[in-house]
């Protein structure tokens, strides 16, 4: 079992306020999540619930049990740190078995459960060497195996692919999720790279300034993000957003500003009903623009110049100018688009997202 | 290195690294030639036909045989080792205690107080030997080893403290925390990770104490008056110089086998002290 409950948690730190009201609950085999830019607050949730941070208010639980008071060593919890925290004086060995001779396992047991992680890891080879003889993917093993083989019920990660080379990490990323079907532990990731969430996680804590945004799996954050901050921050270029007035001409809704017109589709426009006269923020995503074709009747469409054209191979990345703006788009490959060229470009309307311009939460 | 033709490596890097060495190590030197010339080359005067101070064709152990002989020496090296010794241990573990303390566990004060040790460390001896001297009477511990024991910690400590602070700082904090979480309490963490982890830079702070306790000079001088419980360098220049007469022999010969212990410390421990200077802890 490892269900961990986070019940108004609060964190001050000289003053400052780093963790505001968190609730949560993150069920048993679960692999969940926290995202957001640096000194959001994810890390510091991550330690209280280790118990390295104390809690300034609220409670954690653990299967049912508060453990505000308990020591780290009490909480049956492993956890990876960033920088791996190997031992270095310690072998591998040394180092994946500390945690169990910390707790008087037996020699044959520890033995045992040193081999099989090592084997699930494939660093079986490497048991006598010292930290300092291994690479950086290498200690990253070690540091998962010395997790896994105190068999807890709760896996805590800090961010731990973040020391490693982009190549490495992709490969890594895949590795923990195999590793996670594979055990079935509950896991809690930090992490402050939403590609990471979105292909670990099986549901995602967005946060920002000590404050969760949204909670929910990676595909819902990204079709209907709570508010401009998790739909800017998930997805990958990011959401285009623009400022526009909503009028109402001929029945229909309008949104505009000085170079952009478009008509809002017609379930857009009847959530934005009690808006008219007053000004949102527009938010598309880059890959629902399209370079408009006569398919296009239904579709929203406006003017663009083009300002950068990055071909990437499997998509063009295109930086335009709309009106007063600069706006993403990924486009098919086979578009010939150069420079300075004006183009017509139609949006998915189905896939529009408005948010209010003050609060930005979604409308 | 330096890059080039070849007289430029002799012009900034060869030539000036002799001098420099020739600058560091003609006082030892100076101390060898001196203890094993015999006396009477040692007293010619400068301008007689055969002066060469630099030089003898006549080596002789004359010297070292009068300390050994004539002389405590040999009592006074073991008072020093003794005391060398064990006013280190006392330091050192008082020292790596404090300094983990200090530098890993939040507490009021933590700060000023670091900085209140160092200061500490800043007053001179030749300052604080006064009432030192006082406590000393006054727990009757006068011309005994103890009294310097109990005394070098003063200035050791407040030392190795300060390194240890340094060091401990440099050794990361998820080491002890991933101990934690690993099942092990705070004093486990701190014996099976962070003192190993920290070795280099114990054996540092132990060797500079070593030294500092070895060749102190005034505390010997005023606390011990007995010539058989004197340390070397106190034994040394207060027996073998008698008024204004000098023996230069055997006064060299025990300044040359009083450096050869530290010199062996140094060299044994050269390996783990060079790495404890550089810092090889890596997370």
């Amino acid at each position: 079992m490892g269900q961990v409950v986070l019940k108004g948690i609060n964190k001050f730190y000289d003053g400052v306020h780093a963790v505001k009201d968190v609730n949560l609950q993150i069920r048993d085999k679960e692999f969940m999540v926290f995202v957001g830019p640096s000194g959001c607050g994810k890390t510091t949730t991550l330690r209280m619930i280790a118990g390295l941070e104390a809690i300034s208010s609220g409670d954690i639980s653990i299967d049912g049990n508060v453990v505000n008071q308990l020591p780290p060593m009490d909480r049956d919890i492993a956890m990876v740190f960033q920088n791996y925290a190997l031992y270095p004086h310690m072998s591998v060995y040394d180092n994946m078995a500390f945690g169990l001779k910390m707790r008087k396992f037996g020699k044959g047991e520890i033995e045992k459960r040193v081999r099989d992680a090592a084997d699930i890891l494939g660093i079986g080879e490497m048991l006598k060497r010292k930290p300092r003889q291994l690479s950086g993917g290498q200690r990253q093993r070690v540091a998962l195996g010395r997790a896994i083989v105190r068999h807890p019920r709760v896996f805590l990660f800090d961010e731990p692919l973040s020391n490693l080379d982009a190549k490495l990490r992709v490969q890594m990323r895949v590795e923990l999720k195999k590793l996670h079907q594979r055990l079935g532990t509950t896991a809690i990731y930090v992490t402050h790279d939403q590609v990471e969430a979105m292909t670990l996680g099986d549901r995602v804590v967005v946060m920002r300034d000590g404050v969760v945004q949204q909670v929910g799996e990676p595909l819902e954050l990204y079709h209907s993000p709570a508010n401009k901050f998790v739909a800017g921050f998930i997805g990958s270029p990011a959401m285009n957003f623009v400022r526009v007035t909503v009028t109402e001409a001929s029945g229909s809704l309008i949104a505009e500003n000085s170079g952009l017109r478009i008509k809002l589709p017609v379930e857009t426009a009847q959530r934005l009903r009690g808006h008219i006269g007053r000004e949102i923020t527009l938010g598309v995503r880059p890959e629902d623009l399209t370079v408009a074709s006569s398919a296009d009747v239904d579709n929203p469409c406006f003017d663009a110049v083009a300002e950068v054209v990055e071909q990437l191979g499997s998509e063009i990345l295109l930086d335009m100018k709309v009106g007063d703006g600069v706006m993403v788009a990924s486009i098919e490959p086979t578009v010939r688009v150069k420079v300075h060229d004006k183009l017509r470009i139609a949006m998915r309307s189905s896939r529009l997202h408005v948010f209010d311009a003050k609060t930005e939460a979604a409308i | 290195m330096i890059e080039g033709a070849l007289w430029r490596k002799w012009v900034f890097f060869y030539v000036p690294m002799a001098l420099f060495l020739l600058f560091l190590l003609f006082p030892f030197y100076w101390m060898v030639i001196t203890s094993v010339r015999p006396d009477g080359e040692l007293y010619r005067p400068w301008n007689s036909i055969n002066y060469n101070p630099f030089w003898t064709w006549k080596p002789t152990l004359d010297h070292v045989r009068y300390l050994f002989e004539e002389t405590l020496f040999s009592r006074w090296l073991w008072n020093t080792t003794f005391i060398a010794l064990a006013s280190t241990a006392i330091s050192l573990v008082c020292g790596v205690f404090a300094g983990y303390a200090l530098s890993r566990l939040s507490f009021p004060f933590a700060g000023s107080l670091g900085t209140g040790i160092f200061i500490t460390y800043l007053v001179p001896q030749t300052l604080l030997f006064i009432p030192l001297a006082e406590i000393i009477r006054n727990y009757r511990l006068g011309d005994t080893p103890w009294s310097l024991i109990l005394t070098y910690p003063t200035f050791l400590i407040p030392f190795c403290t300060w390194l240890m602070m340094g060091y401990f700082k440099a050794v990361p904090r998820e080491l002890e925390e991933c101990a934690r979480i690993d099942g092990a309490s705070r004093w486990q963490a701190m014996l099976y990770i962070v003192i190993p982890v920290a070795i280099p830079g114990i054996l540092s702070a132990g060797i500079f104490a070593f030294t500092l306790s070895w060749n102190e000079f005034i505390y010997a001088l005023v606390f011990l008056s007995s010539p058989e419980q004197k340390t070397v360098p106190v034994g040394v220049t207060s027996e073998l110089i008698r008024g204004d007469v000098f023996f230069w022999g055997p006064l060299m010969a025990g300044a040359l086998l009083g450096s050869i212990p530290v010199a062996v410390a140094y060299s044994f421990f050269v390996e783990h002290y060079v790495s404890g200077l550089t810092g090889s802890v890596k997370g």
